[in-house]
């Protein structure tokens, strides 16, 4: 919740100084409410006044960071409830479960699976990131330790699923350095669980039986100073599990209630287990509704490209495009001879676009340009795509030396270009393409 | 000290929007809430999932959607099977054949093929058109005259020609009007207004607001979805108020998540897991964005949606 001008005024120096380049310290402190100017300007607010002002000002939802080196990664830390409003900024991550009831080999199987799905889309590495680990009382903590240990290594981050004291002890040992996520603390134990997770200085995960308990356990770990925590939505149906997840993001970011402002993790195992349609489903619903990680039984390629596809779509920044590299991308084998494409970076068209072409099965060089990022339309409107930076872009890229095929077909919203194209790059013969990225198919085709 | 959320009830409601007649007429709107808050307020109005057939009967299908409709010779054969699945609420029937640029089929070939399936099943219709604007507004009149009386949705009409549509199918035969905009809220809004100034119920159309497979600039999708919704609850704008319809097949199936083959990609495995579950997230998102109606193709999409839509109503 910002802080209000008057509220910074009663802890400002009040000398009138004029050194922060504000008249009067009330105006300055009118300034920073609107945060147009840094508390920093002024030399004599003194720390404890900033330090009660960065409580008050902190923001609603606490950033929290997991993981060590290279798998170090943020949670939480949104300031919206929608993304048009301002960027998400740290996206939904996403964890498999292992238990430490099942065997080496089914475990082994189960990385080795998880780890299969690790690929790039625009710019982007794309991977299960987090291991959920999940305590088997039969099997006791030794094994649990085992199995900790075991995985710790896979260059993951781990989430020790587990609410008895003694086994967290065992496995904290075991693995604490790689900074997993001790998501054990209950109504009952969250005390033990505190020392644990602040000894080992790791996150620690809160559970509840219902929302209350939850937040009753949150507010208790608070007052014992820890504020390095995360929250799971309630496991007993999938509307508990959407109610809390829903309710605790509004209640910290609408209502600013700190104490509901922690990152979530919802586990969809438990949720559907065996159903992995159903896991697909709810890992998509709550990667739009505010899950901060969501614990899957099995991420394979069908569960990872919709999924992956749409994060990157749902945490992308409103302001700024989506652009994909601009060069030559041939498909379907296209080579030296193979007939040329051309349109612009913006990552929709270039999906859309690429997608028809593998579809029509014909070898062909798409040439994506550099549009900044923008559709065709707009990009031709704003003098980004026009004949000039076309004819340009393709001396930049030598696409004369390195493809021989003088045939290059343009967006037919762009047909207009047509003329000066031909005359900006003689050789070259000009092809309008269709309007519609779903006649291509037919367009190449015909054209064989 | 128990948690208390602060209630995210609004005074302004979606509409109420009936599609069919009879026994299996469904109730699409009526929440004041946002999509599934129902700790808001209760939904008394789950979304609804409809399943999508096309005049191209089974030969159209994916591989994967064949085999449910094992037997079926004629589309009207596949509409009655596809009322059979688990959690189908209504029929959409693609009429994607009459396409200019594609198969152009006669407009006299389709509405035959909407007759049968229409005498074949009583669960509420959907028509979906070719896209095409001109060869649309002739489809819709014609399948609003043989419809008239079974409360269908004609899919959709678009800036291009809500006139013809408008006319045909919302004052002459008072079916359902589909209003289609692309992701943009002051287009969906522009176009409802026109409709309506035409002389349209405004309590008689749904939005089809924009669609796009999840990675596919879907956070157009999620963007347009969300404003309008607050628009319609928060600010109580009246020409948004319209429930939203999603087309969900129409944009999966044609993705090469679900159309590559495991011999072009045998890293990505099985076929028919991609297509489901890119269809079935693609349509939990557009729920979650405020869908109230879905259209899918593959039956244990449907099944899984319906599925989820209980669990959270
Ligand atoms: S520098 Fe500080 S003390 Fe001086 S006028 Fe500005 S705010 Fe007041």
């Amino acid at each position: 919740m910002a802080l209000k001008g008057l509220d910074i005024f009663k802890l400002s120096p009040k000398k009138n100084c004029k050194e922060c380049g504000s008249p009067t310290c009330m105006a300055f402190s009118m300034k920073v409410a609107q945060g147009a100017v840094s508390i920093d300007a002024c030399p004599y607010f003194s720390e404890d006044a900033k330090a009660a002002m960065s409580e008050a000002t902190a923001p609603p939802m606490k950033t929290i960071k997991v993981g060590a080196g290279e798998q170090e990664m943020t949670l939480g830390g949104e300031t919206v409830l929608f993304r048009h409003e301002k960027t998400f900024v740290n996206k939904t991550r996403y964890a498999v479960d292992i238990c430490s009831c099942m065997d080496d080999a089914t475990i082994d199987a189960k990385v080795a699976e998880l780890k299969h799905v690790d690929y790039e889309r625009i710019g982007e590495r794309m991977y299960v990131e987090m291991i959920d680990v999940e305590f088997d009382p039969a099997s006791g903590a030794d094994r649990y330790a085992e199995v900790v240990k075991k995985v710790a290594g896979e260059g993951r981050v781990l989430i020790l699923d587990c609410q008895d004291v003694d086994a967290a002890k065992a496995a904290l040992e075991v693995c604490k350095e790689t900074k997993p996520i001790l998501n054990g603390a209950n109504a009952q134990n969250y005390k033990e669980m505190n020392d644990l997770a602040t000894a080992a200085g790791v996150v620690l995960g809160v559970h509840g039986a219902d929302e209350n308990e939850l937040y009753d356990t949150l507010a208790a770990l608070e007052k014992l100073g820890n504020k390095n925590l995360v929250f799971n939505a309630c496991t007993s149906s999938v509307k508990a599990a959407f109610a809390s997840a829903v309710q605790f993001r509004k209640a910290a970011i609408k209502d600013s209630n700190r104490t509901c402002g922690y990152p979530s993790i919802v586990n969809v195992s438990k949720l559907a287990k065996g159903d992995s349609h159903m896991q697909a489903a709810l890992l998509s619903l709550f990667t739009v509704k505010y899950g901060s990680i969501v614990v899957a039984e099995k991420i394979g390629y069908a569960e990872a490209l919709p999924l992956y596809g749409l994060r990157q779509n749902v945490f992308t920044d409103p302001q700024k495009p989506m652009k994909v590299e601009p060069g030559i991308y041939p498909i379907n084998g296209g080579d030296e001879n193979s007939i040329c494409l051309t349109t612009v970076d913006f990552a929709l068209t270039y999906f859309v676009v690429s997608g028809e072409l593998e579809r029509s099965g014909v070898p062909c060089n798409l040439i994506i340009n550099d549009a900044g990022g923008l559709s065709v339309l707009t990009s031709w409107a704003a003098g980004k795509f026009s004949s000039s930076s076309i004819a340009k872009f393709f001396q930049e890229q030598d696409v004369e030396g390195k493809i021989k095929c003088r045939k290059l077909c343009i967006p037919g919203k762009v047909a207009v270009l047509k003329g000066e194209l031909e005359a900006k790059m003689p050789g070259w013969e000009i092809i309008v393409a269709p309007r519609e990225a779903v006649q291509l198919v037919k367009f190449l085709k015909d054209m064989q | 000290m128990p948690f208390t959320a602060k209630s995210g009830k609004f005074s302004a409601s979606i509409n109420t929007l009936t599609m069919g007649t009879g026994e299996k007429a469904i109730v699409l709107g009526g929440e004041n809430v946002f999509p599934f808050y129902t700790f808001d307020a209760p939904i008394a109005n789950a979304p609804k999932v409809g399943i999508e057939i096309t005049d191209g009967g089974l030969e159209a299908e994916p591989d994967c959607v064949k085999k449910y409709y094992e037997g079926c010779t004629t589309v009207a054969d596949m509409a009655k099977k596809a009322a059979t699945f688990e959690g189908v609420d209504f029929l959409s029937l693609h009429l994607e054949g009459g396409d200019p640029n594609g198969e152009n089929k006669p407009t006299e070939d389709l509405i035959k093929i909407v007759k049968e399936v229409a005498d074949a099943v009583d669960l509420p219709i959907v028509i979906s058109g070719c896209k095409n604007v001109e060869k649309d507004a002739e489809i819709f009149a014609k399948a609003s005259e043989v419809l008239d009386g079974r409360n269908a949705v004609m899919l959709a009409a678009k800036e291009e020609n809500y006139k013809n549509v408008g006319a045909s199918a919302g004052l002459a035969y008072k079916q359902v009007v589909g209003a289609e905009s692309a992701d943009d809220i002051n287009l969906a809004k522009q176009l409802n207004v026109l409709l309506t100034q035409l002389g349209v119920d405004a309590k008689s159309i749904v939005m089809n607001v924009g669609t796009a497979a999840a990675g596919y600039g879907y956070e157009y999708v999620v963007s347009t979805m969300d404003r309008i919704k607050a628009a319609a609850l928060q600010q109580g704008d009246a020409t948004l108020q319209m429930p939203i319809i999603t087309p969900v097949a129409t944009e999966t199936w044609g993705i090469k998540e679900s159309v590559a083959t495991e011999e072009d990609m045998p890293e990505w495995g099985d076929q028919e897991a991609r297509g489901i579950d890119m269809e079935v997230e693609t349509a939990a998102a557009d729920l979650a964005s405020g869908s109230n109606a879905v259209i899918l193709k593959h039956p244990e999409s449907v099944a899984t949606i319906a599925k989820m839509i209980k669990a959270l109503i």
